[in-house]
């Protein structure tokens, strides 16, 4: 035979391998974000929201080409976490959001929630809401002026075409006045299942986003016990300090906490019961902060502060084959 | 019939099964062939001959005194040319015997045939399979003899053929049961024999009915009540006989132990062929059939071939190749070793023998990402273990921690290197860390032998001293 047909590379087994790759991770999560985006646009008018979502993304973007150069780390904008990390934090800001905060918002985000831990995989928090934290403790007033949905212009000039969020409501006037608000409770679950009411870009529409969410599910990015165990804890948990269950997963960023940042790979546990507790952590601290917090949403911060534990939760080991929990060695 | 699976972890990847309807076709006997003096699992063989001798089919050339061991014979008769190291598919060169083949074919004289079972005592039998030099074909070599002698106070009370034939590509096992499924059903009723066992399982991956469904008819038709035929379902690695035990028999082996102690054995139906064809036809493991495939080769397909044929011969006597190879593989793409060299023979342990061109680079990227802790291979590992921590604990050399997460119970089977998206290569890390420790371990225990052999001379000199000064002061 002829030797010149002959060129042996030598690798480790297995010599085949998925398809899967990181970028297409990712590319699943925008794909699961775009019902969620064009509500947002469609509700918030494409005019000003549109820049809030392509300034966030384009500066994660350039954030993460800036520190990959001052870290002297190979560029990873192939791996399009950045992308998704500007349109995620885009979607938790309110509509009228300024440009120049957005950008300092996509900074923060990749900069401080992602890059100094040492880039994608190792971030103890998720990045997105890193940025939305620090852009909350900044500039308060910025992020917590809402606009009504369909209204003409973005920017509240006057007070008419400002709006409370219903969590906001309930805590300010309580359960009834949102329901009086709303015209009774049916009208009330449908406005927020199907997103017509105040709030971030991307929140307030849950249909849209369990669409997104069920995608993901469906595709096998993200574990269905993150958001199942999330949401149900609240609903369980809601009634006992006298609130409306399915209003209050329906409300705020519940859904959009629960499919898309709680499930963050890098900040939340690897194994199935570490997952459960983290959720049902998320879940009651959630309840908790909604009831007792300052602000009337406590998705962000139950999220932040739950993920300070993951390291406990990743102990959950699942038992190994072949090793008994109780001695039950069979013969 | 049942259809059973373990559960959690394992993957499907492309079945790839390109030579399944190719009947197996003998190749002719090489000019010369390579036999390893080492193709099994445990001590290696001395050479029994020298370069000048005339062999024939059949002789035994190396053996081992030792209880982990199997004999080789020669697979073609002809004159000893060389006895020296050569290209072994595990990667180092190892002591071969080189025969130049006269082409005469003959065969050793004293060739002894058992017709009944009943005839024969089962510590004959077991005699037989090892001086016919029977291991494990599936790829493990493991001495089948030893793996048939369990020690005093252990019963084996199951036997499981394994046809699942889970890799990739790989199609020996199936043409096997296809084409013998009476040889593999000797081969049961031989080791029932041997062991006693009263159930016996042939299990086979439900991709692979129609070998199922001729199995159980002629199981039927012999009338035979103490063997079932059960399907698995077709997930890698079904196969993997911790696996295996698992589905079928709904026990796990414990860490560290061997599938004896839940009273089971595994064996592969070509070994089963093998035994039936030692024990009725004294035949040696001098030939086996083995898979051709991959993209680079021109007819891929399931041969027979004699043991000690070189690639080189292999790719010529089949036609040929079609583009330059780039990757050779032993065994499946999942478990398989890559080979360095087309000059490695053919063993017993060679289940398959896949090439591929160039396009065995993509199939296998080698550029890492960082992880992202997706814990897709935590999800899918078949053994329950944290592929993810274990590799970071093997880059980080911390043995210690590597072990506490059961490094050392990982198969390899290479399945979370395979789901992982971030191309890590987690299975070659967890491999490296667990040979580390198996080795510590080894250097452990002989410390401790050093020291205990210590302690005791000691204080058998102080006694000894003690006496003295006893005898002195009296």
């Amino acid at each position: 035979m002829d030797k010149n047909m002959v060129d042996l590379v030598v690798t480790s087994s297995p010599h085949i391998r998925d398809k899967v790759k990181t970028s297409g991770i990712m590319m699943d999560v925008l794909i699961a974000l775009i019902p969620a985006t064009i509500a947002g646009l469609w509700f918030f008018g494409a005019k000003h929201t549109l820049g809030v979502i392509v300034i966030s993304i384009l500066s994660a973007i350039a954030a993460e080409y800036l520190s990959c150069w001052m870290f002297r780390r190979k560029p990873s904008l192939s791996d399009l976490s950045a992308v998704v990390t500007g349109l995620l934090l885009a979607l938790t800001l309110p509509p009228s959001s300024p440009y120049w905060m957005v950008v300092v918002g996509a900074f923060a985000a990749i900069i401080v929630g992602k890059e100094i831990f040492g880039g994608i995989g190792s971030n103890p928090f998720n990045p997105a809401l890193v940025g939305r934290a620090v852009l909350m403790i900044s500039w308060p007033t910025y992020m917590t002026t809402w606009v009504k949905p369909f209204t003409k212009s973005v920017f509240p000039s006057t007070a008419a075409v400002t709006t409370a969020t219903p969590l906001n409501i309930i805590k300010l006037k309580g359960y009834s006045a949102l329901l009086a608000n709303f015209g009774g409770s049916v009208n009330l679950y449908k406005s927020l299942f199907f997103g017509n009411v105040g709030g971030c870009i991307g929140e307030t529409s849950a249909l849209l986003l369990l669409i997104g969410g069920l995608y993901l599910i469906i595709r096998k990015v993200i574990d269905w016990r993150i958001p199942t165990f999330y949401i149900a804890t609240v609903f369980v948990l809601s009634p006992l300090f006298h609130r409306d269950p399915v209003f209050s997963i329906l409300a705020g960023g519940l859904f959009l906490g629960a499919f898309f940042m709680a499930t963050d790979y890098s900040s939340s546990p690897i194994t199935s019961k570490g997952r459960i507790w983290y959720a049902i952590s998320l879940g009651f601290l959630t309840v908790i902060l909604r009831q007792f917090g300052a602000s009337p949403e406590g998705v962000m911060y139950s999220i932040l502060i739950v993920d300070c534990f993951v390291p406990f939760f990743d102990k959950m080991i699942p038992r190994a084959y072949g090793h008994f929990v109780k001695k039950e060695v069979k013969a | 019939m049942k259809l059973f699976t373990f559960k959690p972890g394992g993957v499907h990847p492309k079945e790839s099964k390109l030579t399944k309807d190719k009947a197996f076709v003998r190749l002719k006997p090489p000019k010369i062939v390579v036999i390893p003096l080492s193709q099994h699992i445990g001590a290696p063989n001395t050479s029994l001959v020298k370069v000048g001798d005339h062999v024939k089919i059949g002789q035994v050339i190396g053996s081992a005194k030792a209880f982990v061991s199997a004999p080789v014979h020669s697979s073609v008769s002809g004159e000893v040319i060389a006895i020296e190291p050569r290209p072994h598919p595990l990667g180092t060169k190892v002591p071969s015997v080189v025969i130049k083949n006269d082409f005469k074919d003959e065969w050793v004289e004293d060739i002894k045939k058992i017709s009944s079972l009943e005839e024969v005592q089962p510590k004959d039998l077991v005699g037989i399979i090892r001086d016919k030099g029977i291991v494990g074909m599936g790829g493990a070599t493991f001495p089948t003899a030893v793996k048939l002698s369990p020690p005093k106070g252990k019963l084996i009370d199951t036997l499981i053929a394994n046809g699942a034939e889970c890799e990739p590509y790989l199609t020996t096992d199936y043409r096997t049961m296809l084409e013998f499924p009476d040889k593999i059903i000797d081969g049961l009723l031989i080791e029932i024999r041997i062991t006693g066992a009263k159930h016996a399982f042939i299990a086979v991956e439900n991709n692979k009915e129609d070998a199922a469904e001729l199995l159980e008819k002629r199981v039927k038709t012999r009338g035979l009540k103490n063997i079932e035929v059960v399907l698995v379902k077709t997930k890698y690695p079904q196969g993997g006989e911790k696996q295996l035990i698992k589905a079928v028999l709904g026990k796990e082996v414990p860490s560290g132990k061997l599938p004896l102690e839940v009273g089971a054995v595994v064996e592969n139906v070509g070994t089963l062929k093998a035994i039936a064809e030692a024990v009725f036809e004294g035949k040696p493991l001098i030939e086996r059939g083995t898979t051709v495939s991959g993209t680079a080769i021109k007819n891929p397909g399931n041969y027979i071939i004699r043991i000690g044929t070189t690639v080189e011969d292999i790719i010529d006597q089949t036609g040929g190749l079609t583009k330059k190879l780039r990757k050779l593989i032993f065994g499946g793409p999942m478990m398989g070793l890559a080979q360095s060299t087309v000059e490695v023979p053919a063993i017993k342990g060679t289940s398959g023998i896949l090439f591929f061109g160039e396009e065995a680079l993509d199939m296998a990227p080698q550029d890492e990402s960082p992880c992202i802790r997706c814990s897709r291979c935590v999800d899918f590992c078949p053994m329950g273990l944290m592929p993810v921590l274990i590799d970071h604990a093997s880059r980080r050399n911390d043995l210690k921690l590597a072990e506490s997460l059961n490094a050392t119970d990982c198969i390899e089977c290479g399945v979370c290197s395979y789901v992982c998206p971030a191309k890590r290569h987690l299975t070659e890390n967890i491999r490296k860390a667990k040979q580390k420790i198996l080795k510590q371990r080894k250097i452990e225990a002989a410390k401790q032998a050093a020291f205990e052999k210590l302690k005791a001379l000691r204080e058998k000199q102080a006694k000894e001293a003690q006496e003295k000064l006893k005898k002195e002061v009296k």
